[in-house]
């Protein structure tokens, strides 16, 4: 019989009708011996203020590298069940899809063989299992194996790169991010076993300037797309979205942040000015049946971000202006670049420095000649803003005049 | 904390099998741990490596960084992965008596 713990303070947070983690721990520890002591335990923490977790286990399963996070109680003795708690990263499929059978073999393999409680998905973008034993790794992992699943990444290597559904189901993609997705992984398959870099590396896919995996502040390389045309204007719909009711000129042509758009209110007619357009998709989520992106679409590649766990956070900034990752010799390219910048990382960056913080050490200036990529203007923090490059012809000129 | 037990050693190890006092460390005792690694048997290239790790760790008193032990020692990471499946971190570094070396989620 499982020890029963009575928990006046996490009842209080299954209260209100939010979800509640407490409801599901509980749910779990019906047939979790784990999930019950983990209940015991953070009522203990929540009472006595201190946490009982400590930190920074190596367990693994044999020929990787990451994947496993180790975890251990301090007060093993309490709550024997939960003395080793460790989570296990799997690698998501592109895009989150899965067939509901998919989903039934993870869950019969984790309650079998674990705490039962899953995190879907994690930051990283992996599923993660919560909470399991040593000995468990191996068996779990080649249960996952046959069933088609592959642990993800953590500690200093490529980690599991992630995208948003892109393609799959959303009409604003401006290229195939699953593709990429699923391209990557494949390539650096090495790389996200077998932690061999100065700290994380990652890769994050958005099909638009939406942004909805937020690449551009949780990835050090941001693939974001974009078109290099016109916004496609549908001028019957302006007019459906006057006669509904919205109020086009304050709530839409007065909130684009780069002023570029002019309303005719007795035509109830829009006009964009495509060249000041900052691409921030504002007009368009808000007038979806109306605007839409141009045809001529890509990505552009931002690095460096990162949140802030040495130093602070770090949003990524223009790499690459524009890429076609439709095209062959450019998607080539772009992964001999990759190859470039982990080479120089790697060779030049210290122990724990994001490839964002190696930048901002070293000097952009001289990480994109070590890169071997030339500057330009477009390589900006933010649209329109000034480029951050120094040019150096520049600066000698104005030296010999004084 | 956990005891290691193998023919005549009985040695105190952390959770995850680390030896807690490096002073105890021998060639007879990483022979033991490597067992607990899936490493069967110390050849030579074990040695180099696990001989390197140790000279790196008395120098400078942390573990070198996975990419530095490759160009040194000469041994792609692939060939690391193959004498030691746990990996250099968990593996290498557990026979050559290290601390721990920190996790890092
Ligand atoms: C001093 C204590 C701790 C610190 C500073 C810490 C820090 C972090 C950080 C910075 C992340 C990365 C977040 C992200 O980018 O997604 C993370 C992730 C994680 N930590 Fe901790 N952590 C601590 C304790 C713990 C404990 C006690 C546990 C479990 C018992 C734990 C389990 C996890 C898990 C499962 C993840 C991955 C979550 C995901 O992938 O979404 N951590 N931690
Ligand atoms: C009162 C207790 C807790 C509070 C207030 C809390 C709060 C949070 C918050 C604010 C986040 C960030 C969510 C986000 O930004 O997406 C988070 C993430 C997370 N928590 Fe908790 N948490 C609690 C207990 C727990 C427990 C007991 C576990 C594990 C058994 C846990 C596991 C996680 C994990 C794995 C994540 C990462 C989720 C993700 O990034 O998608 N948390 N928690
Ligand atoms: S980032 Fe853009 S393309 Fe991707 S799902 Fe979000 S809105 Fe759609
Ligand atoms: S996308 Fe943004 S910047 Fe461009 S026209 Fe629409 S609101 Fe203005």
């Amino acid at each position: 019989m499982p020890k029963e713990y009575k928990t006046p303070m996490l009842d209080e947070l299954e209260k209100g009708p939010w979800p509640s983690f407490v409801k599901e721990i509980k749910l779990a520890a019906k047939n979790s011996p784990m999930s019950n002591d983990l209940l015991g335990l953070l009522e203990r923490s929540y009472n006595e203020r201190i946490g009982h977790w400590k930190h920074g286990g190596i367990v693994g399963v044999m020929g990787y590298g990451g994947g496993v996070i180790g975890r251990y109680v301090d007060v093993p003795e309490d709550f024997p069940n939960i003395s080793h708690f460790h989570t296990i990263r799997i690698n998501q499929p592109s895009g989150w899809f899965y067939t509901s059978d998919a989903l039934r073999t993870l869950c019969n393999i984790w309650e079998k063989r674990g705490s039962g409680l899953t995190n879907m998905h994690g930051s990283t973008g992996d599923i993660v299992f919560l909470g399991t034993k040593t000995d468990e790794l191996e068996p779990i992992f080649s249960e996952l194996t046959e069933a088609g699943f592959d642990l993800g990444g953590s500690g200093s290597d490529v980690r599991t790169p992630s995208c948003c559904v892109g393609p799959g189901r959303c009409e604003w993609a401006c290229y195939d991010t699953l593709k990429l997705c699923y391209d990557i992984t494949m390539r650096y398959q090495d790389e996200l076993h077998r932690p061999a870099f100065p700290y994380k590396w990652k890769f994050k896919m958005s099909g638009c300037p939406n942004d909805c995996v937020a690449s551009i502040a949780r990835a050090d390389i941001s693939i974001i797309g974009t078109w290099k045309d016109d916004i496609r204007v549908d001028a019957e719909e302006i007019k459906n979205y006057d006669k509904a009711g919205m109020d086009i000129f304050n709530d839409v042509v007065l909130n684009c942040p780069a002023k570029c758009m002019k309303y005719d209110a007795k035509a109830k007619a829009i006009e964009i000015n495509n060249d000041d357009c900052r691409h921030c998709m504002h007009c368009i989520n808000a007038m979806p049946k109306a605007l839409r992106p141009g045809t001529d679409t890509g990505a552009v590649v931002l690095i460096g971000s990162k949140a802030p766990i040495v130093e602070g956070a770090l949003l990524s900034s223009v790499l690459i202006p524009f890429i076609n990752l439709d095209d062959e010799d450019e998607r080539e390219d772009f992964f001999d670049l990759i190859e470039e910048i982990q080479d120089v990382w790697c060779e030049e960056g210290k122990a724990r420095e994001r490839v964002g913080e190696f930048i901002q050490r070293v000097g952009m200036g001289n990480f994109l000649e070590a890169i071997g990529v030339e500057p330009i203007p477009e390589m900006v923090a933010y649209p329109r803003d000034n480029p951050y490059v120094f040019y150096e012809d520049y600066y000698d000129d104005e030296e010999e005049d004084e | 904390m956990p005891t290691f037990e193998h023919g005549e050693f009985k040695v105190e190890v952390d959770e995850d099998g680390f030896i807690t006092d490096p002073e105890i460390w021998n060639e007879e005792l990483a022979t033991a741990l490597a067992t607990t690694e899936g490493v069967d048997e110390m050849t030579e290239e074990h040695w180099k490596l696990v001989n390197y790790l140790r000279n790196y760790y008395m120098q400078f008193g942390i573990a070198p960084m996975v990419r530095k032990l490759c160009k040194e020692t000469g041994f792609p990471l692939k060939k690391v992965y193959e004498m030691f499946p746990s990996g250099p971190a968990k593996g290498a570094c557990k026979v050559a008596g290290l601390p721990k070396p920190t996790g890092c989620v």
